[in-house]
């Protein structure tokens, strides 16, 4: 899976560079969020201004994701969502719990 | 019949082909002219409740078993949308899934079947050919 990490200020913005987060590559962004968590990450912003589908394993590592961040006292945004994407988190009633942006820009400004 | 298209796939029993079988199901989406509706989206469904499908018959219906394959089939003509997704595993009780309630956001797993349950008109999961098959329906007109 192709992700990109980079910090800006104190938050630590993933980028999931790939048209599906699903099944086949969803563990990777798992590992990745936890892996940032564990190395003393608080703040973590994942960019999914790329990610044209998501199926039910890409939710649940997000979902995974945001259980993590609760664990160390971080906290995980979300910005980018295409309208596809956005529409699989009001399906399974995810946008009420995550913090989800439009722009990186907007996230960014919300810290 | 106008418009009917009947497509079979056979893939190996492995992810890495989730993105193609859904490609091809939305792409289909999009040759359907007397839609009435949205063919944008009804191929964003189609590959949804694909994907979906294809990870349950990987998962689940045929684990300990990563040389067997998976058989698609998707029917399509002006009525009616019928997908099927066939297993050569032990299967797994669609009844133990609870209804169309949708599950607790916090859950990690277990959104699939109520996902394809939210997009399909009808899903039933049985004995065939000697395995079981995943049987999705959407009316289409």
């Amino acid at each position: 899976m192709n992700l990109k990490t980079e910090p800006s200020g104190k938050v630590m913005v993933v980028t999931v560079r790939e048209e599906r987060l699903d099944a086949h590559n969803s563990d990777e962004l798992k590992v990745e969020m936890n892996r940032l968590f564990e190395s003393g990450t608080k703040d973590l912003l994942v960019d999914l201004k790329e990610v044209r589908f998501i199926d039910s394993s890409g939710l649940g590592s997000l979902v995974s994701g945001y259980k993590n961040a609760s664990t160390h006292q971080g906290s995980i945004k979300l910005c980018g969502l295409q309208t596809q994407v956005k529409s699989m988190f009001e399906l399974t009633r995810l946008h009420r719990v995550f913090d989800i942006y439009q722009t990186i820009d907007e996230a960014l400004e919300s810290y | 019949m106008k418009n009917q298209i009947d497509l079979q796939i056979t893939v190996p029993n492995q992810t890495r082909y989730l993105g193609l079988i859904g490609r091809i199901g939305e792409n289909m989406a999009r040759e359907l002219d007397s839609f009435p509706g949205d063919r944008e989206t009804l191929g964003h469904h189609i590959n949804v409740v694909l994907t979906e499908a294809l990870v349950n018959a990987i998962k689940h219906a045929n684990t300990g078993e990563p040389e067997t394959e998976v058989r698609i089939r998707i029917n399509v003509c002006d009525k009616e949308l019928v997908i099927r997704v066939y297993d050569n595993g032990q299967g797994f009780d669609l009844d133990l899934v609870p209804g169309n309630i949708c599950p607790d956001p916090l859950n990690e797993k277990g959104r699939g079947i109520y996902i394809i349950r939210s997009l399909m008109d009808s899903v039933v999961y049985k004995k065939a050919n000697g395995g079981n098959v995943l049987e999705m329906k959407k009316a289409l007109g």
